[in-house]
């Protein structure tokens, strides 16, 4: 096994890219999940959360979570710096092609990366989060959601991740050598944003207080 | 019909968009005849020709390539320059042409770029072994049907860079994974299959292109439909050959 070599390659940084990709597709799902226990009642989420810190869960998938979030960035900025310089640059230029999932996967990654810090110090942190207690999960979530700012900022992030997947999970299987329908990508983007935005529309409109 | 054209002009490290208007052409001529049809009159006024490559005339060689309208090879899909005809456009369009650029494709003059860095590629491990005897017997080797097919396709890429030209990223990944599925998913091309990706990769990546994302510009593009799932069939390949100790 060649790690290094492989890594020296563009393909091999996409590698990289994809299996850490992987791993953060797979705590989205399964996060998605945890949240849709807010539709059981306050109890069952709060203990969805108490139940976590009692297996131990969090510092581990944090600690994973941290190091794909660093070797994914850091492979895409190389990748990104070694295109933007070979690219040509066109007096006139039309695209013929290439999804808007495709073309807006870096700065879709930064807008992301974005929320996520701003995710921590609302809902994890709770400095940014109007209830801000710990352990009440259910009560933090439906203090964020009355504000229409929350929900607007929150269904953009879900939407720009939607996005991401939808072009991430097909490119990151090409890339690992098999070549599958589009559609793949597009019934994993929509189910996960269909997970993630059912909460703050449920809480907005009243569903869940 | 009436064609107003802004052509690239170059000599030295910089060029400029120089416009020129072109009377009484046929809809029946092809892009690079009309090319012609302005050369020779630039020609007879005294001025520089303007430089552009073309060989067959006839979409198999893979010399012209032009940005044209911002499109490589122009707005026919699977259409080479040269074979592009002005029934294409309509009488009185303003059509830009361009030269491909990327990085590892320097202009050399006015349309003309350098497109040495594929031959760098297909050294690097676009060949077989052969016996260098005697010439085998045409079915000493059999080679099933899909698997002919797939490499066919692949070997219909003439290395005109236009995958290159229309890539936002400057890769020309589809170039290079044609001519690894071309070679690789034949039998007498197994003893290198692994090295050949190793290495056509690591020149592709050393010559200055940029890595593959998958968005689908370059098969659009591509003149003679190579697809994208040669890429991934490179990429097989190059896993294969980095995490195995063989150094086949």
């Amino acid at each position: 096994m060649d790690t290094i070599g492989l890594y020296r390659t563009t393909v091999g940084k996409k590698v990289v890219m994809a299996v850490t990709g992987a791993g953060l597709l797979l705590y989205v799902v399964v996060h998605m999940l945890g949240n849709l226990t807010v539709f059981s009642g306050p109890d069952a989420i709060n203990g969805y959360g108490h139940w976590l810190r009692e297996i131990g869960a969090v510092w581990p998938t944090r600690v994973a979570l941290l190091a794909c979030v660093t070797l994914h960035f850091v492979a895409a900025y190389q990748l990104t710096a070694k295109a933007r310089k070979a690219r040509g640059r066109y007096e006139h230029r039309r695209r013929v092609q290439g999804s808007y999932a495709a073309r807006t996967m870096r700065w879709g990654g930064v807008i992301i990366a974005l929320f996520v810090v701003y995710h921590l110090l609302d809902l994890t942190v709770g400095w940014l989060n109007p209830n801000g207690i710990p352990g009440e999960i259910h009560a933090n979530v439906v203090a964020d959601f009355q504000h229409w700012y929350v929900v607007l900022a929150y269904a953009i992030a879900v939407l720009a991740l939607g996005f991401h997947i939808r072009h991430g999970v097909w490119s990151a299987i090409q890339t690992l050598g098999v070549t599958t329908s589009r559609v793949i990508g597009l019934g994993v983007a929509v189910a996960i944003c269909a997970g993630f935005l059912s909460v703050p529309f449920a809480v907005f409109t009243g569903l869940v207080s | 019909m009436k064609l107003t054209l802004r052509i690239w002009r170059q000599s030295g490290a910089t060029g400029r968009l120089v416009e020129y208007v072109l009377d009484d052409l046929s809809p029946d001529m092809s892009f690079l005849e009309m090319l012609d049809v302005l050369n020779e009159r630039l020609i007879t006024e005294g001025q520089e020709p303007v430089a552009f490559d073309h060989d067959c005339r006839e979409g198999i060689c893979g010399m012209c390539g032009l940005m044209i309208n911002g499109m490589a090879h122009g707005p026919e899909k699977a259409t080479t320059a040269c074979q592009l005809h002005l029934r294409h456009f309509r009488d009185g369009d303003v059509v830009t042409v361009e030269p491909w650029r990327a990085e590892p494709f320097p202009v050399v003059r006015d349309l003309v770029v350098d497109r040495s860095a594929f031959d760098r590629i297909v050294a690097a491990g676009g060949y077989v072994s052969v016996p260098a005897g005697s010439a085998p017997d045409a079915h000493a080797t059999p080679v099933p049907k899909p698997d002919a097919d797939t490499a066919f396709e692949a070997a219909a890429c003439i290395g005109c860079g236009a995958c290159v030209a229309a890539c936002p990223n400057g890769s020309a990944m589809l170039f290079t994974a044609a001519k690894a599925t071309h070679l690789g998913v034949l039998p007498q091309g197994q003893p290198e299959r692994y090295s050949r990706a190793r290495d056509m990769v690591a020149e592709h990546d050393a010559s200055g292109f940029g890595g593959c994302t998958n968005t689908g510009e370059c098969t659009s593009a591509c003149p003679k439909g190579i697809p994208l799932t040669t890429i991934a069939r490179l990429n097989a390949d190059l896993l294969r050959a980095h995490t195995t100790r063989s150094d086949r």
